[in-house]
């Protein structure tokens, strides 16, 4: 009997990396999961803390993959490493701050480490060859597969017949007459084969899996990067770009209030890093506020999110105001009126 | 994200030991459940408390599937 043969899957969440994970396991190949949290994942979080969003499950579609599969999951943290594929794109930005062929260049590499560094075999994606226009064209998957470093390590078992040998291939771990010939758009052939492999539940392929694709999630990044003047952000500031109604009334600070109760729980998280507001005498948003204010400006957000408080028709509103320290004052304020909020605030 | 960190943590945590993960993000009640059983430790217990998830996890080495 030959060496068990392992690989390491790119598991998204997605149909595409259950399929080709799937089609390997077929083969009798030993596989294990591996996912990268960019901190830009739609996955889970968000579906989670807005109250709207209920319907949805709760469940970060990656795990429930691996469950699926009955494979390890381990998933990476790349965020700090993220953060330069996402501020000096190589290949450029998609059609928002998207930088989708750097992205999976470097999650290749990654994966092509992990692999080195657990005595792995080879690697498997659930690329389609021409099913994204900027990462998964028939020009840019060699270059994924060089400029990863993988090479032929890499293997794409939904679309293989396509393209060149594989070194699993080659040496016969996997036979490539059981690997498919997907190409394009089309998600048929996918839906076909998970129901082949009796696989029903499975992740609608809507909106796509990353913020950084989302035209309003880009402008408030970019806005973020305007008012600090360099493409800089931590991960508190990409996770509080996913929630709440963001207004700069100044170019040093902005505030953010929460549209829901689950929002306003999610970001009462960071009320020890942010000051922020809360209203008293009404019903109403926890708002924070990220950046310098002084006492005019507390004013002016206190008279905001009065705004969106249910005493936005009252005279005065009170307010309960918490500084950095953790001191909390009162403040009775009158709410804005509608037209007393610049449109160019909101981001 | 909640259920890196109990990954992160548990790796370096010897058989028998608990994680207590406390949470303001309603999915860790899913993924972290999900995660143990994928990598088979053991769920001890999940609860809601004043608006935050609290989630108890046994690292269990040696016996993962």
């Amino acid at each position: 009997m030959g060496e068990q043969r392992k690989a390491v899957a790119l598991i998204s969440g997605g149909l595409d990396s259950l399929l080709a994970a799937r089609v390997i396991q077929a083969q009798g190949i030993h596989v294990e999961g591996i996912n990268f949290f960019t901190g830009f994942c739609v996955e889970g979080h968000t579906h989670a803390i807005r109250k709207r969003d209920q319907k949805k499950e709760k469940r970060n579609n990656a795990l429930h993959v691996a469950e699926q599969l009955g494979i390890k999951l381990h998933i990476v943290d790349i965020v700090e490493e993220y953060k330069q594929v996402l501020t000096h794109p190589k290949h450029g930005y998609g059609a928002n701050l998207n930088p989708c062929l750097d992205c999976k260049i470097f999650m290749v590499r990654k994966a092509h480490e992990w692999v080195r560094a657990k005595g792995f075999d080879f690697i498997i994606t659930g690329e389609v060859v021409g099913q994204r226009p900027m990462s998964q064209r028939k020009e840019t998957l060699p270059i994924v597969s060089g400029e990863s470093g993988a090479n032929d390590l890499l293997l794409r078992p939904l679309c293989a017949k396509h393209l060149p040998l594989t070194l699993p291939e080659r040496e016969g771990w996997v036979d490539r007459e059981r690997l498919y010939d997907f190409s394009g758009r089309s998600r048929k052939p996918q839906m076909a084969l998970a129901a082949a492999f009796g696989i029903e539940d499975y992740a609608q392929p809507a909106g796509g899996c990353c913020f950084l694709t989302d035209e309003q999630y880009a402008v408030k990044l970019t806005d973020l990067w305007r008012a600090r003047g360099s493409k800089q952000y931590e991960m508190d500031d990409i996770m509080l770009l996913k929630v709440g109604r963001h207004l700069r009334p100044a170019s040093r600070f902005k505030v953010i209030i929460a549209r829901e109760e689950g929002e306003g729980r999610f970001m009462q998280g960071y009320r020890k890093q942010y000051p922020h507001l809360e209203t008293v005498s009404h019903g109403g948003p926890f708002a924070l506020i990220d950046g310098d204010v002084d006492e005019a400006d507390v004013e002016l957000v206190a008279r905001l999110v009065a705004r969106y408080s249910q005493g936005r028709n009252a005279d005065q509103v009170e307010m309960a105001f918490t500084d950095l320290a953790g001191q909390t004052r009162s403040l009775r304020v009158r709410p804005m009126q509608p037209g007393e909020i610049p449109r160019e605030w909101l981001i | 994200m909640p259920v890196i960190r109990v990954q992160n943590a548990v790796e370096s945590l010897p058989h028998g030991s608990r994680v207590e993960a406390v949470c303001t993000d309603p999915g860790a009640l899913n993924d972290i459940p999900a995660w143990s059983r994928i990598n088979g430790h053991r769920l001890i217990e999940t609860r809601t408390d004043d608006g935050e998830y609290i989630i108890v996890v046994e690292v269990v080495h040696g016996e993962a599937s």
